[in-house]
């Protein structure tokens, strides 16, 4: 069908060939938007993976375009200009489920390169899809001293409600202020009042459309950003901007994985997983597979793969202790993953197996806490 | 008045709620709530987005003017649909064909393919911000060479429940929104053709009733004005007098704008000025309660401000609701002061503060800032040059109040409200479909052929063949219950007993047949159909009612029961002679206890007194 606009605004689908096309539009030129940013506040850099903050469908193409510098974000969000001012690092146009880990790493080099720059404060805007992996991996391959936040909308940036302009809005007040960390800024409830600061490494997706989707796993949020008053509070232990020291470890092995067990999982599965040089399995319960999976697991083991427990519950930790499956899978070499969170568990796997060549040390490490991403107390309820 | 003359043109816009399972995007029913059973509530702001030819539609950066906090009543009956929380469902095919069903009834022709836009709402009363509208089918025949121009169906807003508040049980039922073409020349027209298309509507079976469920939107203009929407007319009776009332309302801007040219009036040459220091010790509430007040001198314009141009209406209320998108209360002009707590004095302390003079007019605000201040002295000089310019009739969506006047609501909007609805795919109308489209047979045929088949008068038969209790009657006829007994009780016994406060939900299919069929068989009475109803209404089944009445009596019993009667009564009827058959009436049918035709009884008793007074 093609698609025609009346004019009175309505579409409506008519077959091929009953129309003709009598005159090619007059190609529209984008407007360019000229803003002036006040030079008394804070710089910010707006790295962009995915155009969620200002975009638009193009008719012409009939996809959703991002718009993206300073003036056309500005120009959509006029609240942003009065918390800092911006500049605009265009890294990647795509959907997050199209993310990899070497985009990662450019991320974590670009962000890296803006703090180095001068930025006292980076947004990201990413897709709500792969955001907390993303926050994730870039929480362990940056030591960053100036907040990193990451910001992106579950309701299209095309509609009046969308939630876009006000994460983006608490995202630069989470970016100006004391916080020192890689964070997640989105909603904290269905209600235009409150987004919530969530630490890279602790933040899960935990619906699929809704505006407060993200959640803090194991721990509180790590901060709020009230709206539209714009005001920060943090939690006592969120870091503090200029704790850490800028510095960038941005390799990363991945040849990893991450499985989730399920009832009946054929052994011969993990036949795929030969030669990955890490595995991340989201067990049942306290960490379990069934029995029959434990033989071919050992064997990966024996042939070098890493094996790293965590739960599918995603509240709680693994204790492989408690059964006698636990025990096996112990037996067999299996490394418990702690509370850790499975897509954290597995960013982790691939930076620690990228910069610890020692097998034995870098299982030490994927029991460490190293970004937050391992509690040494289960502090926080359901 | 010679409304040709005028040049009026008016077209139609009616919005009709159907009646289906589901709502149009998601499969919540489409029952609507009482305020008091919401069980929970959210907050939202709304900002206008581009349309995808990159502009902000008008009418939605009208709304944007001033910041404005929504609060949704969520349902147990509402989803995460309704809270724009989650993407739409597809379109509700049971919807569809109800429309598809209308369009045919009107003999139109169906998109080959139907896309759902977003139509641009930003007052809050969609939480998306948008409402979802498909364009259905178009070119319909009306009575008298109308036209309509096409069908759309659309999901309703929520429910306004005061101020910022709204309720999000009627957000999403389907409705269809039916636009004629400017094909009307006289208030009556208007009405009229808006009652056919209500008939037509309500001949599909599949439309809701009762107040709010269908509304009518019309667009207005004359010679030299401009076109003019008017929102919600919900009773179709006010039609003709909102029309009226527009015509009068354009012809008087158009003759305010001649006398403020004649005058050399102007607006806007003078820019606002913040007064608030001249009102520090007013005795005005409004006034003393503002942070800040600003003034603005519209020169040429005493009198004309405070003229009236439709009732109850005057261009200073025109003024007053441009002023309103900032934010603020409304207005203080000086065609109507010293009133409101603002004296003599301060009025003229003003307007030698303004350097007013005799022939201007001072226009005060009140607002909780200067932002909104100036904003909405802004917002009156705007409105004040269009007073005065080529168009003195701004082309603008207006709302009615409650007597049939209107008030400013936002301009006219343009195509650029429109938007893909991504979410939602299109659907193919194909020969397929659209050929198994079933008409119903319209109900002003179906009364016609009432009136003839059974007798009935034909009012009655329009009201009957748009009843409820069509199937009912059916059933009856079908029963051998005469025609008209069964139309009586389904039209007038059973609105007098409403009216009486009589809850006639109450009362099943199957006693309403049970009492007809006591009455034509001599069991009851006519007389005694409203008793019986009540009893069942009260709880009693139609087996007990019926039980309890008199046994039958035959004729000859009946005549020996009035004579006793008038016998007992003698001095009365001698005193009342023949007015005496109203009250003997009555005794008459309480000791048979409605086990007889009050027609003959009444019969009866007439012969008897007349026998009884006539002088032997």
């Amino acid at each position: 069908m093609t698609v025609i606009k009346l004019s009175s605004g309505y579409n409506i689908g008519v077959p091929p060939g009953s129309c003709t096309l009598t005159e090619h539009p007059v190609p529209v030129n984008n407007v360019q938007h000229e803003v002036v940013q006040n030079r008394d506040l804070p710089t910010l850099a707006i790295v962009s993976t995915g155009g969620t903050i200002a975009s638009r469908i193009d008719y012409r193409t009939g996809s959703v375009t991002s718009q993206f510098n300073a003036g056309d974000i500005l120009t959509a969000i006029p609240e942003l200009a009065e918390v800092a001012r911006y500049r605009t690092i265009p890294l990647a146009t795509i959907l997050s489920e199209n993310m990899t880990p070497s985009i990662w790493q450019e991320l974590a080099r670009a962000v890296h390169a803006e703090i180095k720059n001068g930025a006292q404060g980076i947004i990201v805007t990413h897709g709500t899809d792969t955001m907390a992996f993303s926050a994730a991996a870039l929480s362990f391959m940056l030591d960053t001293p100036v907040p990193v936040v990451f910001v992106g909308s579950q309701r299209s940036a095309d509609r009046p409600s969308s939630d876009n302009a006000m994460n983006a809005v608490c995202a630069a007040a989470a970016a100006t202020s004391e916080l020192g960390e890689v964070v997640v800024v989105m909603h904290a409830t269905t209600n235009d009042d409150t987004c919530s600061i969530h630490r890279g490494t602790r933040v899960r997706k935990m619906h699929s459309s809704r505006r407060d989707a993200f959640r803090s796993l194991g721990i509180a949020p790590i901060g709020e950003v009230e709206y539209p008053s714009r005001n920060v509070s943090l939690a006592k232990d969120a870091v503090r901007r200029g704790k850490r020291t800028l510095a960038i470890r941005d390799k990363l092995d991945p040849h990893c994985a991450l499985i989730q067990f399920y009832p009946g999982m054929s052994p011969d599965l993990l036949k795929a997983y030969e030669g990955y040089h890490g595995l991340v399995i989201a067990g049942t319960g306290l960490g379990h597979t069934s029995t029959a999976l434990i033989p071919p697991l050992k064997r990966l083991i024996q042939s070098g793969t890493l094996v790293v427990m965590t739960t599918q519950c995603m509240n709680g930790r693994v204790c492989d202790r408690v059964y006698d499956t636990g025990r096996d899978l112990l037996d067999a070499g299996v490394i418990e993953g702690g509370d850790m969170l499975p897509e954290a568990a597995l960013v982790k796997l691939m930076w620690v197996l990228a910069n610890e060549p020692d097998k034995t040390r870098a299982g030490a490490m994927m029991q460490e806490d190293l970004k937050g991403e391992c509690m040494r107390r289960s502090a926080h309820g359901l | 008045m010679d409304y040709k003359a005028t040049g009026l043109v008016a077209g139609i816009e009616i919005h009709q709620q159907l009646d289906t399972g589901e709502k149009l995007f998601c499969h919540c029913p489409t029952t609507l709530r009482e305020i008091a059973e919401h069980n929970g509530e959210f907050c939202r702001y709304l900002r206008a987005t581009v349309s995808e030819m990159g502009e902000i539609d008008r009418a939605a950066q009208e709304e944007m003017k001033h910041d404005r906090m929504f609060r949704y009543y969520t349902y147990d009956t509402t989803c995460l649909v309704e809270n724009d929380e989650e993407p739409p469902a597809p379109v509700n095919d049971e919807a569809l064909s109800v429309c598809l069903m209308i369009a045919k009834m009107f003999a139109m022709t169906p998109v080959p393919q139907v896309h759902t836009m977003r139509k641009l709402v930003i007052d809050g009363s969609n939480t998306s911000g948008f409402q979802r509208t498909a364009l259905i089918a178009f070119n319909g025949a009306l009575p008298d060479g109308g036209l309509i121009e096409t069908i759309c169906l659309e999901e309703e807003a929520a429910q306004r429940v005061k101020d910022e508040v709204f309720s999000l049980d009627r957000l999403g039922i389907p409705l269809v929104e039916i636009t004629t073409s400017p094909c009307m020349h006289t208030p009556e027209d208007v009405q009229k053709m808006a009652e056919h298309i209500g008939m037509v509507l309500r001949s599909t079976g599949k439309v809701k009733r009762g107040l709010g469920t269908i509304r009518q939107d019309v667009n207005i203009s004359i010679a030299q004005g401009a076109r003019v929407e008017i929102k919600g007319v919900q009773e179709l009776d006010l039609i003709a007098e909102v029309v009226r009332r527009e015509v009068q309302r354009q012809q008087s801007l158009l003759a305010i704008r001649d006398e403020l040219r004649k005058r050399g009036a102007s607006a806007g040459a003078v820019a606002g000025a913040d007064v608030t220091e001249l009102f520090k010790e007013t005795k005005s509430a409004v006034l003393k309660k503002a942070k800040n007040i600003h003034a603005v001198v519209l020169k040429g314009f005493a009198g004309l401000v405070g003229r009236e141009i439709q009732p109850e209406r005057r261009l200073g209320s025109e003024m007053s609701d441009y002023a309103r998108k900032c934010g603020v209360g409304g207005i203080f002009h000086t065609d109507e002061l010293p009133a409101y707590g603002v004296t003599a004095g301060e009025v003229a302390l003003l307007r030698t503060h303004m350097h007013a003079g005799e022939q201007d007019c001072v226009i005060l605000v009140a607002g909780a800032n200067g932002k909104q201040a100036s904003c909405a002295i802004n917002q009156v000089i705007t409105r004040a040059k269009l007073a005065l310019s080529d168009k003195p009739v701004p082309e603008e969506t207006r709302k009615m109040l409650e007597s049939g006047s209107t008030a400013y609501m936002r301009p006219l909007p343009g195509a650029a409200r429109m938007y893909p609805e991504t979410d939602v795919l299109p659907v193919l109308i194909d020969d397929a479909r659209w050929n198994a489209v079933v008409i119903p047979e319209l109900l002003s045929e179906k009364a016609q052929r009432f009136a003839q088949e059974y007798g009935i008068d034909k009012n009655y038969a329009l009201q009957l063949a748009s009843s409820e209790k069509l199937p009912l009657f059916y059933q009856a006829v079908t029963e051998g219950i005469k025609p008209k007994l069964a139309a009586f009780s389904i039209l007038s016994t059973s609105t007098e007993l409403r009216r009486e406060g009589v809850d006639m939900q109450k009362i099943p299919d199957q006693a309403y047949l049970d009492v007809w069929h006591a009455v034509d068989s001599g069991k009851a009475a006519r007389e005694a159909i409203p008793d019986l109803f009540r009893s069942i209404a009260a709880g009693s089944t139609s087996a007990e009612v019926l039980a309890k009445l008199a046994p039958a009596v035959s004729r000859e019993e009946l005549e020996n029961i009035v004579r006793n009667i008038i016998a007992e009564r003698r001095d009365f009827i001698a005193q009342k002679g023949k007015a005496a058959l109203g009250p003997l009436m009555g005794v008459v049918m309480a000791e048979v206890r409605g086990s007889v035709d009050g027609k003959v009884v009444s019969e009866i008793l007439k012969k008897e007194i007349d026998a009884a007074t006539t002088p032997k």
